[in-house]
C-alpha cells in the first residue's frame, strides 16, 4: 500500500495527486479496497469537494469581516471529510469535533447549523438524533467516549449483525490521539467491540504542536494495542477515504468491532483564526502539501477520464458561489439572542431558583427601558 | 529604578522569564507554550532562551500535563503548567484535587509538590464555549490547594514569581480579558520586597462601604467606585488577589469601618466564593453591619453565548445597584 508521496508504513491510496487512478490496494491484512463510482458518483463527489471548499471560504471571509468570532477552517481536509461522510449510510450517526463542517455537509443537513456557535449567538443547539450527527465538541476527545457509548447501546438494541445494522462514527484530530479520554474510548470500544469507527483527522498539527509531539509511531498502529485494526489513508483522496471508511462502518454494522482509520492529510490554513501558523511553520512545507490537493487531484482525473469539461468545473464553482452568498445572507441575518434567552435549557425540570433569577433579570432591564442601556 | 508601564501579559512574561533565571529547576510546560508563545503569548520567546527542555511544550493531554508534574515535582523540579483555557482545565481535575492537592498531606509533610498551575480565565473576549470559564471555586474548595489571581500588571509580575518560589501547590488565575491592560511595574525591584503573596489589598481606600473583587472584576469594581464617588458615596475597593485562603482579617477591618459589603465575581453564585465571603462577614462583622453583605455574580447558568455575555457579566451598573441596595436597607 504504497501510492504517492505516502509516508514510511504506506497508506491507502486509490487517486495519485497527479490524477492516476490506482485500481486497488491490498493492505497487509490482505483486505482489498476499492471504490466502483459511476460517472455521475464521480462528478458528485467532486462537487462535494468545490462545495465544502467554498462554504468554508465564506466563513473565513465572515470572520475576518467580523461577522463570526471565530472559524475553525477545513482547508485542505475536504477529501477526508467528504469521503468519510459519504461513506457513511443514513442510519449511522456521526460525532464530530469543532471542524466536521464537511462531513456534517454530506449528512444532507443545513451548512448553518454551525455558524451560531462561531457567531456567538448560540452554543450550537441542534438535534443530534434528528439529523444523526452529534453537537460540535470543543474539548478535545470528549467525543470519542460519546460515541463508543452511543455504539454500545446499538449493540443492547441488536442493530448490529447485518447490512441494515448501524455504525458510528468519531471524528478527531491527531493532537487528540494524546488525551486521556480518546484512549478510554479505545479500550472500551475494543472490550466492549462497539459497532465504531474512529476517523483521525492527521492534519500534522495540534494548534502549533507537530505530530511528534503526539506520537513516536503512525498513529493508526495504535489500534493493535486496544486489539482492532487501524488503516491509514491518504486523506487528501477522496476515493480512498470513501473506500476505507465505508469497509470500515459495514465491517462495524455487521457486527466485527471498530476500526481505527488515520487519514493523513494537511492543515492547509491556521488552526483558527485566531492563530498564527507562520510562528511554528514553514512556508515550503505548506506548498509542498499543495502539490497533493484534494480538489485538483480529482479535477484531473475527471478531465483525463473526459467526464468533466469546463462548462462542467465552471458550473460547479457557479453553484458553490450560489450556495455560499446565500449562506452569507443568512448569516448575517442571525439575530442577537435576547439577553432573557440565557436561562433557557438550563434544566428540563426548570428550576424555582433560576426562575427566580430569570425574573429578577428581567425586571432589572426594564428598568433600564428608555435608556440606551 | 525606571518602573515601565507593560500589560499584564507581558508582566506575566516576565515574571516567567525572571524565574527561568532565577532557578535552573523551574520548568514551565503545557501545549503550544513553546514556538507559539501560548495562544495568548504569555511564554513568548521563553523557549527560544531557555531550550526546550526548560521550556517543554507538551502532548495535547492536561491530565499528562499536570501528572507528569506531579513527577517532576518529586523529583527536585518546580514545574509551571500552563492549561489553555479554564474550561479545559477539567481532564486534569482528577490530578489536581486527588493528588497534587493531597500529597503534602497524605506524606506527612515528606512529599512536596512546588506546582504552579496557570489558568487563563474568565469572559469577556467574545469566545465560543469552554473559554470564558471562572472554576475558582472548585480549586478554592480543595484543602491543601492555594488559589491566588491578579488584577493588574504590577502584581501579575510578582505573584507569578512568589507563586513559582512557594513550595506549597498554587493555582494561579490569570484575568485573561484583562492580559493587554497597562500598568506600572519595577521590573528591576527585589522580591523580597514585594507585597506578600497571600494578603488581600485595598486598592482604594474608602469609608462607606466596601467592595469586595479579584481578578477581572477589580477594574470593574473601582469603576464602580469611581462612578459612586460622583453620587457622594465613597467605596473602599479590596482586591482580594488570594482567593484560598482568603485574607479574611483585611476584609473584616475594612467591613467594620465602613458596615456595607458587596462582593463581585464573575463566576455563578450558587456555592461560590461570594457565598462564602457573606457567611464569613455576617459571622465576624455581624454588629458593625448595616446591611446584608450582597453579592454581584454571574447567574447560575453554564456561561452563555458571547452575543449575550456582556448581559451575564456584572457590570458597573449591577455593582452600583447593589450599592444602592446596600444603602437602602
Ligand atoms: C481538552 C482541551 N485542551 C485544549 C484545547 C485547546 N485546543 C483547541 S483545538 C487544539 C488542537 C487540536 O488539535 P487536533 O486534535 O490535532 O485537531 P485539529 O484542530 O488539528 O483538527 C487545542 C489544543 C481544547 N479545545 N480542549
Amino acid at each position: 500500500m504504497g501510492g504517492a508521496d505516502a509516508p514510511a508504513g504506506g497508506f491507502v491510496q486509490l487517486l495519485t495527486p497527479d490524477g492516476e487512478r490506482i485500481d486497488s490496494v491490498t493492505t497487509a491484512d490482505g483486505t482489498t479496497y476499492s471504490v466502483d463510482f459511476t460517472d455521475d458518483e464521480y462528478r458528485e463527489l467532486y462537487r462535494d469537494l468545490v462545495t465544502v471548499r467554498r462554504l468554508d471560504a465564506e466563513a473565513t471571509a465572515l470572520q475576518r469581516q467580523g461577522e463570526l468570532g471565530i472559524w475553525a477552517s477545513l482547508l485542505g481536509q475536504e477529501a477526508a471529510q467528504v469521503g468519510s461522510g459519504r461513506a457513511m449510510r443514513p442510519q449511522d450517526m456521526a460525532f464530530p469535533t469543532y471542524r466536521e463542517h464537511g462531513v456534517l455537509y454530506t449528512r444532507g443537513i443545513d451548512p448553518i447549523m454551525p455558524f451560531g456557535l462561531f457567531r456567538g449567538v448560540d452554543q450550537g443547539g441542534w438535534d443530534a438524533n434528528e439529523h444523526r450527527f452529534n453537537g460540535y465538541t470543543i474539548v478535545i476527545g470528549s467525543q470519542t467516549l460519546h460515541a463508543t457509548g452511543y455504539a454500545m447501546g446499538v449493540t443492547m438494541d441488536g442493530k448490529t449483525g447485518g447490512p441494515d445494522g448501524e455504525a458510528v462514527i468519531a471524528y478527531f484530530g491527531d493532537g487528540a490521539t494524546s488525551q486521556g479520554e480518546v484512549n478510554e474510548a479505545f479500550v472500551w470500544a475494543g472490550v466492549f467491540h462497539a459497532p465504531m469507527v474512529f476517523f483521525c483527522q492527521n492534519n500534522q498539527y495540534a494548534i502549533s504542536e507537530p505530530l511528534e509531539r503526539q506520537t513516536r509511531i503512525p498513529l493508526y498502529r495504535r489500534a493493535a494495542g486496544y486489539g482492532f485494526p487501524g488503516v491509514r489513508i491518504d486523506g487528501n483522496d477522496v476515493l480512498a477515504s470513501f473506500a476505507v471508511t465505508r469497509a470500515a462502518l459495514d465491517n462495524a454494522r455487521n457486527g466485527q468491532g471498530p476500526t481505527l482509520i488515520e487519514a493523513y492529510t494537511y492543515r492547509m490554513g491556521a488552526h483558527t483564526s485566531s492563530d498564527d501558523p507562520t510562528r511554528y511553520r514553514i512556508a515550503s512545507e505548506v506548498e509542498s502539501w499543495k502539490a497533493k490537493d484534494p480538489i485538483s487531484r480529482l479535477r484531473a482525473f475527471l478531465a483525463k477520464q473526459q467526464l468533466g469539461d469546463d462548462a462542467f468545473f465552471d458550473e460547479v464553482d457557479e453553484a458553490a458561489k450560489k450556495l455560499a452568498l446565500d449562506l452569507r445572507e443568512r448569516v448575517l441575518a442571525m439575530p442577537d439572542p435576547q439577553p432573557v434567552s440565557m436561562f433557557d435549557h438550563v434544566y428540563p425540570n426548570g428550576s424555582p431558583e433560576l426562575e427566580a433569577q430569570r425574573a429578577q433579570f428581567a425586571a432589572y432591564h426594564a428598568s433600564f427601558e428608555g435608556s440606551d442601556h | 529604578m525606571m518602573a515601565e508601564t507593560i500589560t499584564i501579559g507581558k508582566a506575566l512574561n516576565h515574571g516567567l522569564r525572571r524565574s527561568l533565571e532565577h532557578d535552573s529547576k523551574v520548568v514551565i510546560m503545557g501545549e503550544d507554550v513553546g514556538k507559539l508563545g501560548g495562544v495568548f503569548r504569555i511564554t513568548d520567546g521563553l523557549q527560544k532562551d531557555f531550550g526546550e527542555d526548560r521550556v517543554i511544550d507538551t502532548p495535547l493531554a492536561e491530565a499528562g500535563i499536570v501528572g507528569t508534574a506531579v513527577g517532576l515535582a518529586i523529583r527536585g523540579y518546580r514545574p509551571v503548567c500552563e492549561i489553555q483555557f479554564d474550561g479545559f482545565v477539567f481532564p486534569a481535575y482528577n490530578q489536581i484535587v486527588a493528588q497534587v492537592a493531597k500529597m503534602f498531606y497524605r506524606s506527612k509533610g515528606k512529599v512536596r509538590l512546588p506546582i504552579v498551575i496557570r489558568i487563563p480565565y474568565g469572559g469577556g473576549i467574545g469566545a465560543v464555549e469552554h473559554h470564558s470559564e471562572s472554576p475558582e471555586a472548585y480549586f478554592s474548595h480543595t484543602p491543601g490547594l492555594k488559589v491566588v489571581t491578579c488584577s493588574n500588571p504590577a502584581d501579575a509580575y510578582w505573584m507569578i514569581q512568589q507563586a513559582i518560589r512557594s513550595d506549597d501547590p498554587i493555582v494561579f488565575f490569570e484575568p485573561k480579558r484583562r492580559y493587554w491592560e497597562k500598568g506600572e511595574v519595577d521590573l528591576d525591584g527585589d522580591l523580597a520586597g514585594a507585597y506578600p503573596l497571600h494578603e488581600a489589598r485595598v486598592v482604594r481606600e474608602g469609608t462607606d462601604a466596601t467592595l469586595l473583587a479579584y481578578g477581572p472584576m477589580v477594574r470593574t469594581a473601582l469603576d464602580a467606585a469611581t462612578a459612586a464617588a460622583e453620587d457622594g458615596r465613597n467605596l473602599e475597593v479590596i482586591d482580594l488577589r488570594t482567593l484560598s485562603p482568603v485574607d479574611y482579617e483585611k476584609i473584616y477591618s475594612s467591613v467594620r469601618r465602613t458596615g456595607r459589603a458587596v462582593v463581585v465575581h464573575e463566576a455563578p453564585g450558587n456555592i461560590g466564593l461570594g457565598a462564602e465571603l457573606a457567611a464569613r462577614i455576617t459571622e465576624h462583622c455581624f454588629y458593625s453591619l448595616e446591611a446584608p453583605v450582597l453579592r454581584v455574580t454571574g447567574y447560575d447558568i453554564p456561561y452563555p453565548a458571547a452575543r449575550v455575555e456582556e448581559e451575564y457579566l456584572p457590570d458597573l451598573d449591577r455593582v452600583l445597584d447593589a450599592v444602592d441596595r446596600s444603602f437602602g436597607w
